[in-house]
């Protein structure tokens, strides 16, 4: 497993892509202890115009840099947390659905349905800007719109494990439902569960960029797409200040993505790169 | 006569990192026209790599290291792709093994047909429709007009079979090669392709290569045999030369597996009965809805029978009789529409879910499929005593007896810190086998135990089978579609059919002198039945 | 099942679904901060004491919740979404007058990227291991973690700003008063950039759908058949992998299209294109809840009218469906 995931190279470019960002996120208070709302020098400094400010200031003075290295942090954690959410909401009920049927995967599986036919960026905003942007809302609206998927996935993978032999043996042996669902059938889904999951961290990232984009991030947390949408008014006069943000936004989606790809064909190589044999 | 097919010497490379160099090492056979050749071995043994070097349709990686294959005066092995293209389904055709993927899904049975004299560029479209309609007629499926129109889905396995077979009949090839293409079938519709093939080849006089794992395939229709084992060719011949005079310890292996006119000798049975099924029913239903019409199944309709104490009863019919079922329902992992289970003084078709997990152990279940039925996260040990410690037996009591249960199923005991996928298809089976003994049951059922495994290994189960019977006084409801394998193990044998019992009796008597037509059917289909026959008058 | 039962009841499905969303905005306003009232009403000042009034007149704010629910639903159904304050119109109004121009953008989109990423998907895959393949899955890769905003940003900046080709503003030229085709042409022109950048991200989804599928088809037992057959790789590739590994796909993008309706909101707002998603971000900024939870609902019925032509097309596409009960 390991040695297929190590031996994959651009899952490796993912990994050292994502460990270059936590850093820069971790670091972020040593590198630019003043944080990132203090305004530092003019307005609209181009990149390297003035030393110590290589990506220049923004359309308040402040240094770019310091706003992307405390943006990375933002993004991590709203990915992360709003992922977990997720999973903690899609996976009981995926694995209900899928391995009680009947009544039980009706009932999950219309709910699941009518969260998915919902435009979820649509539903996102709406519930962002009901309950007014913060860190908090930002995160919950976005598992609330991530987790069908998770649902959907769980409920077939528990179905197909469900199937199986062993489960059947399980049952034989006198356990309870409870504990073949627990013990045997979920154990058997971790891995696509997980390549699902670094894929969504990914989405998160991009869902949070785009609602602060729009002017629906937190006000008091400094957001990659919230330096964009500031400075969208800005581009014809000063196009690296969308610029730069948005490259950190796709180094730090394409290397999730990476590993999420790397992470699948690891646990399913005779399913990857088949026509490369 | 003269030769269609010549092979000399051919050797096929496996990839760096495959468990052996080559696929296939210096076989040399010949074809003559209008001949049958079986190539006769287990998987693994390199027959069909043989028949998809003809093709040219190895797979990526897989290549002809040396050796000739002449055929119509070409060296088939040494053609360009475009050579090979015009070949294919032209000269040599060839049919597969699983009837229900080797068709296109979304395409129709006629199109799918004629777009062999397409892809070759013959014939006008309303000649390639009237064509097609003759072969769908030669190759005897009913109602012509209505097949050449209908989708793959609509048909069965054996009518799939017989459009494949269609197909391949399409240009007159000289040679048809058929990869195990009766594997996937029930007996009886095994029996009508064979004889389709055998009728076929006397019509048209053409050579073919059938590929088999089956002896008793080799039995009905070979006219020369080869047995391949890992690459190699260790056995060669005349088929009744092969069959009644087998060189090769091998091959003597694999005739074994089919039983001759010597059956079991009848045991005496135990009064007392290990399980009692009293007019057991099971209906399942499908569809239903706002616009769906409800089907209904009987799948098991009023059956009753008893299995002795320390007595093997073999349960036999075609897919869909009902026999799994009737096994699923024995140990309640379906629960019967009515009824009773009787299992050492309890009924179990009537015990709440509750009280039937603490009464789980009485009947317990070896699976078909030895890749399902241990959970690949799960160690051996796990498996092995999840089940008696839920009942309240001692953890080192338990795996004490699991060590020693692995010991007797011949596997030993450090299988038990293991994963399963560190072991063969054959040892699952026997970690199969140690779990449901560990239990304690009064009865175990195998479902299919032995049909996914290899004809030597399944003689290797069924021995260990034979003597856990002895050593334990087992009492077993053996599940099997195939009535050689029961014939080997069984005390008496009952046959199913839509969901009914037809007949039951000591295995002498099915064997001899069945009463029911469908059970005489059944014999009759067994491929190399008649072969079996005549090996020695019965005493 | 017949074409036209399944248009009744996945239409009697779609009419619950739209339902349960409007009973989902009505506890949206109730959960929002502050006094329903003057959540409807928009903040910024824009409605005054008595309009309030009014408002929890009309929604009989002091009675009990369901009765409440009842009025709400019941004005939904009557297509009756509410009154913007901020814009001075009734919500329905302002949505139908800008629809148009979002349905115009995502089925441009829809049908672009679909096209697009079946071509490339398919050609990838026929091309596996090459570096015309590497070269297209590393661009799919790329697009695919490209927020779609910032590459509108980029696109208006590139071919806009510097370039001058196209305009990167707008629905149409404004005060050129244009009239017949060269009204269209304009529009077109308008319409290149906003389609492009909001289907290049899907085009890379569509386009790894394509080739995984195409991938996987071609490992199948009846690919192998038609080999044996003696017919060409091309010819294989167009009538046995081709149309069962696309099938999958279009289901597959039909189900994704709420993504697409939802990305509209973003290229929408970068190019100032007059559609729904527009409104929805104009009246973020007012916190006009009204019309934004009504740009949700209507987005919402978008998607399910997608999904249920999906649907339909999959289900005379593909003759194991229908044919089977």
């Amino acid at each position: 497993m390991w040695k297929r995931f190590r031996s994959n190279m651009g899952a490796m470019v993912g990994v050292a892509l994502l460990i270059a960002v936590i850093v820069v996120a971790v670091i972020a208070p040593m590198l630019f202890p003043q944080g990132p709302w203090q305004m530092v020098q003019r307005p609209f400094l181009a990149p390297f115009a003035v030393d110590g400010l290589p990506l220049g200031t923004d359309t308040l003075g402040r240094n770019v840099a310091a706003q992307l290295a405390y943006g990375a942090q933002v993004s991590l954690l709203v990915g992360l947390v709003s992922t977990l959410v997720a999973l903690l909401i899609g996976v009981p009920l995926g694995a209900l659905a899928g391995f009680y049927g009947g009544y039980v995967d009706e009932g999950a599986m219309r709910f699941t349905e009518f969260f998915q036919t919902i435009p979820n960026f649509a539903l996102a905003i709406v519930l962002v800007a009901i309950f007014e942007p913060t860190l908090t809302s930002i995160t919950v609206a976005i598992a609330i719109v991530s987790w069908p998927p998770v649902a959907r996935l769980v409920r077939a993978e528990v179905m197909s494990v469900r199937t199986r032999e062993f489960v059947d043996a399980a049952r034989l042996a006198g356990l309870s439902k409870q504990r073949i669902l627990i013990r045997q059938v979920l154990p058997n889904t971790v891995s696509p569960i997980i390549v699902m999951a670094s894929l969504m961290v990914a989405t998160a990232i991009l869902l949070e960029s785009s609602l602060s984009f729009l002017g629906l991030g937190d006000p008091n947390a400094m957001s990659w797409g919230y330096m964009i949408g500031a400075a969208r008014t800005v581009i014809r006069t000063s196009w690296w200040l969308s610029f730069f943000p948005g490259i950190a936004i796709v180094i730090t989606v394409l290397a999730l993505n990476l590993i999420g790809e790397g992470l699948n064909d690891a646990f399913n190589p005779h399913l990857s790169r088949k026509g490369k044999a | 006569m003269s030769q269609t097919l010549s092979i000399e010497r051919l050797t096929i490379g496996l990839p760096d990192g495959a468990d052996r160099p080559f696929a296939v090492e210096n076989v040399s056979f010949t074809i003559d026209k209008g001949e049958i050749l079986c190539v006769v071995g287990e998987s693994g043994s390199g027959k069909s790599m043989t028949a998809n070097a003809l093709m040219g349709l190895l797979p990526p990686g897989v290549d002809v290291k040396s050796g000739r294959a002449m055929f119509e005066g070409r060296d088939v092995l040494r053609l360009s792709e475009a050579e090979k293209q015009a070949m294919r389904g032209a000269q040599v055709a060839m049919i597969f093994q699983e009837p229900m993927t080797a068709l296109n899904p979304l395409m129709r049975i006629g199109d799918q047909i004629a777009e062999v004299f397409a892809a070759h560029n013959l014939y006008t479209q309303s000649e390639r429709r009237a064509r097609t309609l003759d072969l769908v007629r030669e190759v005897g499926l009913p109602d012509p007009e209505k097949i050449v129109r209908a989708y793959p889905f609509q048909l069965s396995g054996g009518q799939r079979q017989r459009a494949m077979i269609a197909m391949a009949l399409a240009l007159e090839p000289k040679l048809l090669i058929a990869d195990e293409p009766t594997t996937a079938l029930d007996v009886t519709t095994q029996a009508q392709i064979l004889k389709l093939i055998l009728d076929l080849r006397k019509r048209r006089g053409m050579a073919v290569m059938f590929i088999t794992h089956d002896f008793g395939v080799v039995a009905e229709i070979a006219d020369q045999v080869i047995v391949m084992r890992e690459g190699k060719v260790v056995e060669r011949g005349d088929a009744a030369a092969v069959l009644e005079n087998p060189q090769h310890e091998y091959t003597k292996r694999l005739l074994d597996a089919i039983p001759t006119g010597k059956l079991p000798e009848a045991r005496t049975l135990s009064e007392t009965p290990a399980l009692e099924i009293k007019n057991l029913r099971k209906t399942f239903r499908t569809g239903g809805g706002l616009f769906k019409p409800v089907r209904e199944v009987h799948a098991v309709d009023d059956v009753s029978l008893t299995v002795a104490r320390g007595e093997v009863l073999g349960l036999v019919g075609e897919s869909g009789s009902g026999k799994s079922t009737l096994g699923r329902t024995a140990v309640r992992l379906v629960t019967p529409d009515g009824g009773h289970v009787m299992v050492g003084g309890v009924d179990l078709a009537a015990l709440s879910e509750e009280e039937l997990r603490k009464q789980r152990n009485k009947v317990q279940m070896v699976f078909q499929d030895p890749y399902a039925s241990l959970n690949p996260r799960q160690r051996i040990m796990g498996a092995l005593t999840d089940g008696p410690i839920n009942r309240g037996v001692p953890k080192e009591k338990a795996q004490a007896k699991a060590r020693e249960l692995l010991e007797i199923v011949g596997l030993g005991a450090d299988a038990a810190m293991r994963y399963p996928h560190e072991f063969s298809g054959g040892q699952r089976q026997r970690i199969g086998i140690a779990r449901a003994l560990a239990m304690e049951p009064e009865l175990i059922i195998a479902d299919e135990a032995v049909s996914a495994l290899d004809v030597s290994i399944q003689a290797q189960v069924l021995d260990l089978l034979r003597e856990l019977r002895e050593r334990l006084s087992l009492s077993i409801l053996f599940i099997t579609h195939d009535l050689r394998v029961a014939a080997q193990l069984c005390d008496r044998i009952a046959v199913m059919q839509k969901g009914k019992l037809v007949e039951i009796g000591r295995v002498d008597e099915i064997f001899l002198a069945p009463k029911q037509d469908y059970t005489r059917q059944l014999l009759a289909a067994v491929p190399g039945a008649d072969w079996a026959q005549s090996q020695e008058v019965p005493a | 099942m017949t074409i036209f039962a399944v248009i009744v009841s996945r239409l009697s499905k779609a009419i619950l679904t739209l339902l349960a969303i409007a009973i989902l905005n009505f506890f949206l306003i109730h959960a929002a901060p502050g006094d329903p009232a003057v959540v409807l009403a928009g903040e910024a000042g824009a409605a005054d004491e008595q309009m309030i009034e009014q408002l929890r007149e009309r929604f009989g704010l002091d009675q009990p919740l369901y009765v409440q629910l009842g009025k709400y639903v019941a004005g939904i159904v009557q297509l009756d979404l509410g009154y913007s304050f901020r814009q001075g119109a009734p919500v329905a109004e302002l949505i139908a007058d800008r629809l148009p121009a979002t349905l115009l953008l995502t089925l441009t989109a829809f049908v672009v990227s679909l096209v697009m990423g079946i071509v490339f998907g398919v050609s990838a895959a026929a091309r596996v291991g090459k570096p015309s393949d590497s070269v297209l899955t590393t661009l799919a890769l790329l697009f695919y973690a490209t927020p779609l905003y910032w590459l509108a940003l980029m696109a208006v900046l590139v071919f806009s700003v510097w370039l001058g080709w196209l305009p990167g503003f707008g629905y149409e030229t404004v005060g050129a008063n244009y009239t017949g085709f060269t009204r269209v042409l304009d529009i077109l022109s308008h319409l290149i950039l906003p389609a492009l950048t909001l289907g290049l991200f899907f085009t890379a989804v569509y386009m790894r759908m394509a080739r995984a599928s195409m991938l996987e088809v071609s490992q199948l037992d009846f690919v192998k058949t038609a080999k044996a057959k003696g017919l060409s790789d091309a010819v294989i590739r167009r009538r046995h992998i081709l149309r069962n590994a696309i099938l999958p796909v279009v289901t597959l993008a039909g189900l994704q299209a709420g993504q697409l309706v939802g990305g509209a909101v973003l290229t929408e707002t970068v190019f100032a294109w007059p559609g729904i998603g527009r409104l929805m971000f104009e009246s973020l900024a007012a916190r006009d809840y009204n019309t934004i939870l009504g740009v949700f609902l209507v987005s919402a019925a978008m998607v399910i009218l997608f999904n249920i032509v999906t649907d339909i097309v999959y289900r005379i596409v593909d003759p194991r469906i229908g044919a089977r009960s």
